[in-house]
């Protein structure tokens, strides 16, 4: 069985600052915070990411001189994953589109 | 003998603690966990937003994860609890040290306004002083933990 289906009234035609918008990956950030440890940092980073030590200690160090770092980047739903997953472990983390 | 945490080559890890500090370990969980179930506002830390500057996707994400958040973190508080006393942990064991050595650090130096100037010498005049030495001795133990758990990652150039 089928029906028919009337036609929308409106079309949103796409538009290619829609595409860009949704394009656009995600990154999560870890910010400074003086609570955590360097070592804890850089072991979390380690565990969640895969990262080698050298990569996370070099994402911690970014972490504590500048206030903040991007660790990981994708989709929405990759963000929020990793964003939650940081939440877990008590790092303090945002996500932004970039 | 050295007081800390050790990985051992079958896996375990040995924890050598004074038993007054064990009983500190023990009975702080659970005073952690009965300010989550009361809710206390000190304890934001323990969920930050995932947003900067959008409150709608902050409820959303709220929703999506608190629960479960919260639910990971007192699980890790109740392990630690159980195993404060033992001298032998699992990796799984010691993974809750970690998470549960975590939120009490959190919320303790959230309570305390620890800044990175915090961690010099003790000022025993300073009223917070007691509570400073306990922020400072579960940042040793976890420390500890940190040290032990490392060992097990896989080395770089693997």
């Amino acid at each position: 069985m089928s029906q028919v289906v009337e036609a929308p009234v409106e079309i949103r035609e796409p538009s290619f600052a829609d595409d860009r918008e949704e394009d656009r990956p995600w990154v999560v950030i870890v910010w400074n915070d003086p609570i955590n440890l360097m070592s804890y940092v850089t072991l979390v980073l380690q565990q969640l990411f895969g990262y080698s030590r050298s990569m996370a200690t070099k994402l911690m160090l970014q972490v504590h001189n500048d206030g903040r770092a991007v660790v990981s980047s994708g989709t929405r739903e990759k963000a929020e994953l990793d964003v939650s997953r940081l939440h877990a472990r008590g790092l303090w983390a945002t996500m932004q589109q970039d | 003998m050295r007081r800390g945490i050790e990985a051992r080559r079958d896996g375990t890890f040995r924890v050598r603690l004074p038993s007054d500090e064990r009983d500190v370990l023990a009975a702080l969980p659970g005073q952690l966990r009965e300010a989550l179930d009361a809710g206390e506002p000190t304890l934001y830390r323990l969920f930050p937003p995932a947003h900067t500057d959008d409150d709608a996707a902050n409820a959303e994400y709220a929703g999506l994860v608190g629960a479960s958040l919260l639910d990971g973190k007192v699980r890790a508080l109740e392990q630690l609890e159980r195993t404060a006393h033992a001298d032998t942990l699992s990796e799984d064991d010691l993974g809750a040290w970690l998470g549960g050595l975590e939120s009490l650090r959190l919320v303790l130096g959230t309570q305390l306004d620890v800044t990175e100037e915090s961690y010099g010498p003790l000022d025993t005049s300073d009223p917070d002083a007691p509570r400073l030495a306990l922020y400072h001795w579960l940042s040793w133990l976890q420390e500890e933990v940190v040290q032990a758990l490392a060992t097990r990652l896989p080395p770089d150039g693997s």
